[in-house]
Formats: C-alpha cells, structure tokens, sequence
C-alpha cells in the first residue's frame, strides 16, 4: 500500500479516526477545510443528554492528535476523491492507502424556511444561535429584554419535502429538550414551549430527560409544527400552529422562537461520489455498504465513512464509528476487502 | 420592514406590448382603476397596450365556485390566447389576480399533462374555428406598473407623504392568495415577504407596515361568500386581519387583487353596521385603494376621475392626508357630468344612525 | 339598530395563548405535577367508559385545560364514570381519576 490513510475533515470524527488508527500502529493525514480542528462542535455549549460541555470533548481530542504527531493539514478543499488518492481544490495529488470521509453534514439554513422569518425577524434564532449565545454567556431578546415566553420548534429542515429534507435530522428533538431546559434554568418565570411533530427520544436517557422536562421543568409541549411567524410591534414574534390534541388552531405571541435546525448532506456529497464511486443514499448522505455489518463501509472498497457524512447521528456514535472504522481499515490494509 | 432577498424570486416582465385582460370585478367595482392603468401605461408611460373589446371573462370565480368545469375554463382561456396571437400580442397582461392564477395554472397544467392542453385547442377549433398560441409573457397588472415603479416616481407630483407631518404615509399591503400561494416563483418577492406592492410603496414614498395577519386570506373565498349563509366566515377572515392591522395606524390598505380590495373595503361597511366597530383613526374605516389608484393619485390623477367615490370606506381622509385637491361636489358626478346617486350613510364613514350605540350598549 | 345583513359574523375558534389565563392550570399542575408528563398517547380515550358512549375525550380536556380553555369543561368532566380504568392503562403513570377531581375542584363551576 502506497501513502497512509487520508481523513477528510478535521473534527471528532476525522480526530477520533485517526487516534483510534494511531493506536492500532497506522500513520494518518487528515485534511481539514478550516484553519482549526474541532469542526461542528466547536462553538456547541453543552451536550444532550447530560449537559457536558462540548469543550470536554473536543480539547482532548484536539489535544491527544497535536500529542501523538498526527500530521493534519488546513485550509485543504477536497474536490475529487477515490480509494487511492484525494485531489485538492489546488490541484493537488495526494496518494492514500485508503481514504476515510468524515465531512460530516450542513446545518440546514433556516432562512429557506422563509415562513419562520429568520434573519428578518429579531428574535427569531436557530438552535446553533442559541449554543453560541450560552457561550457566550449572554442570552437574551434582539434588544437585550430578558424574554417571559419562548418557542421552540422542532424539524426545521427535517422530515420537510418543501425544501427536499425527508429525512429525520434525529438529534433536534433531544437538543430541544436540553435548550429548553437550559433556557428553563436561565428564565426561571419563562414559559417554554415546544412544538412537536413526534418526540423522538432514541438514546439512553432522552426519555427521562423528556419526563424531567414535562414534570420538573414545567416545559410545555404542543404537538404541532408552527406554520408561520409573524412580526408584532415590539419586535415579539407570533406563531400559529395546530394544538393536535385538541384539534383546534392555537396562537401565541413570544419573545424569543427558536428554530431547531436539522443536518442535511454536505453540497459537494455529489461531486465526492462521482468521483469515488461511493454511492449517495436518496437523502445525499452517503450510502453504507450494508446497515448492519458494514455500516462504516462505502459501497466503494476503500473509501470508509465515519460520522455524519452517512446520516444524522450523536457525537457518541460518532466517535464509536470511528473506532469501528480504524478496525475496518486495518483489516482493508492487511487483507484488502 | 426588513426582508429577504426579494430579488431571488425575479419574473421577467414584458417591457412593453402588451395585451390587456380585464377583470370582472375591477370593472364594477373599482371602474376607474383600469382606465387609470390604460392611461398610464400608453398615455404617460409610452408603452403599447392593446384593450381588446373581444375577450371575456376568464370564468375564474365560476370555477372556483364549482359552476365552471375544468375542460370549459381551459376553452376559454384558450380563445384569450387566440384573440391575443390573432391581434399580434404575445405578452399577456391580466388585471385580475384570479384571472392571473387561472392562467399561470393552465399554462402549467397544460406544460405537466400535455394531453389536457390538446384536448383544449381542440375544443376551441371546433367551438371558434381559432388556434391556440400560448402567450410567451404572463404578467399581472401590478407586475407591469412594479416594472414600470421607477419611471412613475420620476413623474411624481404628490409623493406617499403625509403632507402635515412630512412622514411618509403608513401602508399596509395585501397581495391576495392567487398572486403567489399557488405558484411562489410567479411573484415578485414570492410569497412570505412579497415585494411587488411594496416596492411600488417604497418607491413613492411610503412605509410599508408589517403587521401579523399580513398573509392571511381577506376571506372571498368564492363559494364561501356567495352562499348567504356562509358569509360569516368570510367576513370574519377580513375582521380578523383588520383587528391585526388597526393597531398599526395604517393610513390605507393597498390591494394587489380585486375581490380583496372589494372585500376589505365592502367587509368593513359591513361589520361596522353589524357590530358597531371601526378600525381606521377617528371613528371611520380604512381607506382601500387598488394599485392603480395609488399610482393615478401619485400622478395626480383626479381622485374623482379614478371611480374613487365609488368605495365604501370614505378615502377623504387619506386624500387629505396627501393634500390631494378634490371638489366635493363632483364626487357623485359621472364623467358626463350626470348625477351618479350617492350612497346613505354609514357607521364606516362616521355616520351614527340614531339609535345604533344606544342598542348596542344595552 | 344593527343591521341585519341575514348571516352572523363567525367567532373565532383559535385558542388564543395571549387572551387565555394559565394561572387555574397553573394551579392544577402544582398540584398534580404528573400531569404534565401527558404524551397524549390515547390510552385513557380508549378505554374510557364514559368516552365509548359519549363524546368525553379525557386526553382531549385535560390538554385544553392546560391551554387555558375553560369553558365546558366542568360539564365534560361530569361524564366520567370514576371507573379507573383508565389509570390502570396509563403509560405515564398519572392517576388520571385524580386529575378529573383535581380539575373539577380547580375549576368549579367554570
């Protein structure tokens, strides 16, 4: 085998991966578009479902690469790959024994939800709007009022035909609860609402968390996905929506209404595939050689997907597919595959 | 107000030559406006548009009452596309925001189902002996004069300005549903933050007041209003979007599409006799203007001449506001001068029958 | 007089989270904090005695309760039978025949 293993992306996954391959004796580059490690998860605050903060994970990780000698190079735009090479946007070769993606997915941009009027509206914010601002350390309404009523909406940019997002982003409910909880703890005499499609509460304790929500919290959840915000006249925001359980429409204005926004695939997905040959599933993620036993295998031999860049999925599971994918990949590197 | 990029969801709009398709509405209750909109386009503007006496009702509100069938309604707006290739006109312009959804509709439906816009230039061969040309530009009225915003306001004598105060007048717009809920990327703007109004608002001068029933439906709804009983609902619909706006202090009401500008301007007649209740300042209604008045009055047009007496909310207060000079006693005369009628008085104008508060107060 | 035009101006049916007052069932969630653990699954309509016969729908209340929509309600409880079985079925583990007094109570004759 020609060249060592070549990650595509410089955050947990890509940082995990090549620790974990680090570990079993295999030399890595990872190629990263920005100027830092960390991708996503830096600038997340705390993270579901138990409000560890993001920086627990990702400066150790940052850490143990720069320690372990792990070559990464910056500001490297990846435009065509296949399992023996990776070209970059300067026109770069860059040969690999194997490559791994691991450019994880795109925040879904609310303003093509034009009804929710983000970026029209003051206080209309997205879910990573509100990570920033409790980095911040300063949460609060356009015009800095502490708000008295907030909501927060569930499956913005997921399970959508409107703007071509069917699937489940997975991760939003969860997140939802966590900030509503957050804001909960910050506005103690707020009310929080969040408006529900389904509640999707996979993971091990997402459904506690839910209950403590409901219960310890007095977070209040409308199964219903707003229609269309609207301006009033002290910048506040009114919402329509169906309060489903009683079947009847329900109004409300609030200070502040939050955009859960989902994952949706990464724009170059479609050239990185006709490039490799690793085939996209409907959805623009790409597509796992088998859901049960090749989960971190690309239909192409060779290129191995780790993290996001196959679908919306937690940073737990994340970082156990990289492991997983460090197996693989010594495995394709001892025997081929 | 601040927006989006309105400009991601551009049209093209013809330049000129235009062919002119009238709506039944406007014609009777806002008669003035498309005289005004001939006038301006040929007469100040210097474009090309042709009135022609031979075209028909688009049977839209048939239709969408379930009077119309599918197939005859393509058949009629086949022969409008006839009459326009047969006078030499390939740019259709509709006055009519029903007109103009039926039309981008069967021009689509045609485009999907081929077979549907077969069927529909047969229907017209064998009813008319005529061939169906389909029109290379669809536009609607307000599209031509949004279009055509910057030469007004070049021309300009009596800007959107409150002429008391010199703050620019406060306008509330209404696109109606069929001008881009049913095909976004018609619309200037499209359809959550529409600019084809308020570009033509801004441009003259006026604030374009947001306010949070500004895409709700004005309630016409066809069947829903012309079945007696089930005007309730209608006329709640434009009820409602009133009590969002009032608070706002509009100085009027601009409507892009004529059974709108009918309703919210005939529906606040109607429950300020029912109910007692106004939503304009001082005790009146709020004034309802179609696009065309609005730009004829920034022209300075004769408020008269524009069929503006023909409204039921008084626009006095709003022609005031402008410091239009109008004449009073012209108001009820016809344009031979004849005596027109004039309507009674309403609780909407400031008119308190004698004993309406008293009952109400009961 | 007010003008008879032959049909009434419709009443909104909205509920309105800007005119309604939570503070009744405020009350009632502070004191039976189980009922905001609701994920409104149905079970308690299935079963309910009085909802098979009737068009009592527990769920359906005690969520317009939560709303601030008061009105009827009162009535619409009176049609529970107090069988409990409900309370047998519910995945939340509320004690649903509580809260139908608890509501009662709170609300009197609203």
């Amino acid at each position: 085998m020609k060249g060592r293993v070549v990650i595509v992306g410089g955050g947990v996954a890509g940082m995990q991966t090549a620790l974990s391959l680090k570990a079993l004796g295999i030399e890595s580059l990872i190629l990263e578009q920005s100027r830092q490690l960390g991708g996503k998860l830096t600038g997340w605050h705390l993270l579901f479902p138990t409000f560890t903060p993001a920086q627990d994970v990702v400066a150790p990780l940052i850490r143990a690469v720069r320690q372990s000698g792990i070559q990464t190079r910056f500001g490297c735009k990846v435009v065509s790959v296949d399992s023996r090479r990776v070209i970059l946007d300067s026109g770069e070769r860059i040969d690999a024994a194997a490559v791994v993606l691991c450019s994880g997915s795109t925040l879904f941009n609310a303003k093509i939800k034009e009804e929710y009027g983000y970026g029209i509206y003051d206080n209309v914010f997205t879910s990573a709007d509100i990570e920033q601002m409790m980095n911040n350390g300063k949460v609060a309404m356009a015009d800095g009022r502490t708000p008295e009523r907030i909501a927060i909406l569930h499956c913005v940019g997921s399970r959508d035909e409107k703007v071509c997002q069917r699937h489940c982003s997975k991760v939003c409910c969860i997140t939802a609860v966590k900030q509503a909880i957050e804001l909960k703890k910050l506005f103690p005499d707020a009310d929080v609402f969040n408006f529900y499609m389904d509640m999707r509460m996979f993971g091990p304790g997402y459904e506690e968390l839910y209950r403590r929500a409901q219960i310890e919290h007095n977070i209040h959840f409308v199964r219903g996905r707003i229609s269309e915000a609207s301006p009033l006249m002290d910048s506040r925001v009114q919402i329509k929506a169906e309060d489903t359980l009683t079947g009847r429409p329900l109004r409300m204005s609030v200070d502040m209404l939050v955009l859960m926004v989902g994952m949706r695939a990464n724009d170059d997905n479609a050239f990185i595939s006709s490039s490799s040959g690793a085939e996209l599933a409907e959805n623009g993620f790409f597509k796992p050689r088998n859901s049960f036993m090749d989960n971190v295998l690309s239909t192409k031999e060779g290129i191995f997907l780790v993290g996001t860049i196959s679908s919306p999925k937690t940073v737990g599971q994340t970082l156990n597919e990289a492991s997983a994918a460090a197996i693989r990949i010594a495995e394709y590197l001892r025997y081929g595959n | 107000m601040r927006r989006g990029n309105w400009e991601e969801y551009q049209k093209s709009i013809a330049d000129d030559n235009y062919y002119y398709a009238r709506s039944c509405i406007r014609q009777n209750f806002f008669p003035g406006s498309e005289k005004a909109f001939l006038d301006i386009v040929a007469n100040r503007l210097g474009r090309n548009i042709y009135d022609d006496p031979l075209h028909s009702s688009c049977t839209g509100i048939g239709y969408h009452s379930d009077i119309v069938p599918l197939d005859t309604i393509m058949a009629v707006v086949a022969r409008q596309f006839a009459l326009m290739n047969e006078a030499g006109y390939e740019n259709l312009v509709s006055s009519c925001i029903t007109s103009f959804g039926i039309y981008t509709e069967i021009l689509s439906t045609w485009e999907e189902f081929p077979e549907t816009e077969q069927r529909a230039a047969e229907t017209l061969y064998k009813a008319t002996g005529r061939t169906l040309v389909k029109p290379k530009n669809v536009a609607h009225t307000s599209d031509v004069i949004f279009h055509l915003r910057k030469q007004i306001a070049e021309q300009m004598t009596r800007p959107l300005i409150n002429v008391r105060t010199g703050e620019p007048l406060r306008v509330v717009e209404h696109i109606g549903c069929h001008y881009a809920k049913i095909f976004p990327k018609k619309g200037i703007g499209g359809s959550e933050f529409p600019y084809v109004l308020a570009g033509m608002i801004e441009s003259w001068g006026g604030e374009v007041v947001d306010y949070p029933e500004r895409r709700h439906c004005c309630g016409f709804g066809f069947r829903n209003y012309l079945v007696q009983a089930n005007r309730g609902y209608s006329v709640a619909n434009s009820q409602k979007k009133l009590e969002s706006m009032a608070p706002y202090r509009p100085d009027f009401i601009v409507c892009n599409c004529p059974g709108c500008a009918m309703f919210l301007d005939k529906w606040q007649y109607t429950i300020a006799e029912m109910e007692g209740t106004t939503y304009g300042q001082g005790g009146v209604g709020i004034p309802v203007l179609t696009y065309e008045e609005m730009a004829g009055l920034v022209l300075g047009y004769d408020p008269w001449q524009l069929g503006m007496q023909m409204h039921q909310v008084d626009v006095e207060p709003l022609l005031d506001k402008m410091g239009v000079e109008y004449d009073p006693a012209t108001k009820y005369l016809g344009v031979n001068g004849k005596y027109i009628g004039k309507p009674e008085q309403a609780v909407v104008n400031g008119d308190c029958p004698s004993g309406f508060y008293s009952m109400l107060s009961l | 007089m007010a003008t008879n035009f032959g049909f009434s101006i419709s009443k909104p049916r909205v509920i309105d989270m800007d005119a309604n007052n939570l503070r009744k069932s405020d009350d009632i969630l502070a004191s039976m904090p189980q009922l905001q653990s609701c994920i409104g699954c149905g079970a308690c309509t299935a079963s309910c005695t009085a909802g098979n016969l009737t068009s009592f729908n527990f769920r359906k209340v005690h969520t317009l309760v939560r709303r601030g929509e008061y009105t009827g309600v009162y009535e619409e409880l009176n049609k529970c039978m107090l069988c409990g079985k409900c309370r047998l079925l519910c995945p939340r583990g509320i004690n649903t025949r509580a809260a139908v007094m608890t509501i009662k109570r709170t609300l009197g004759d609203f």
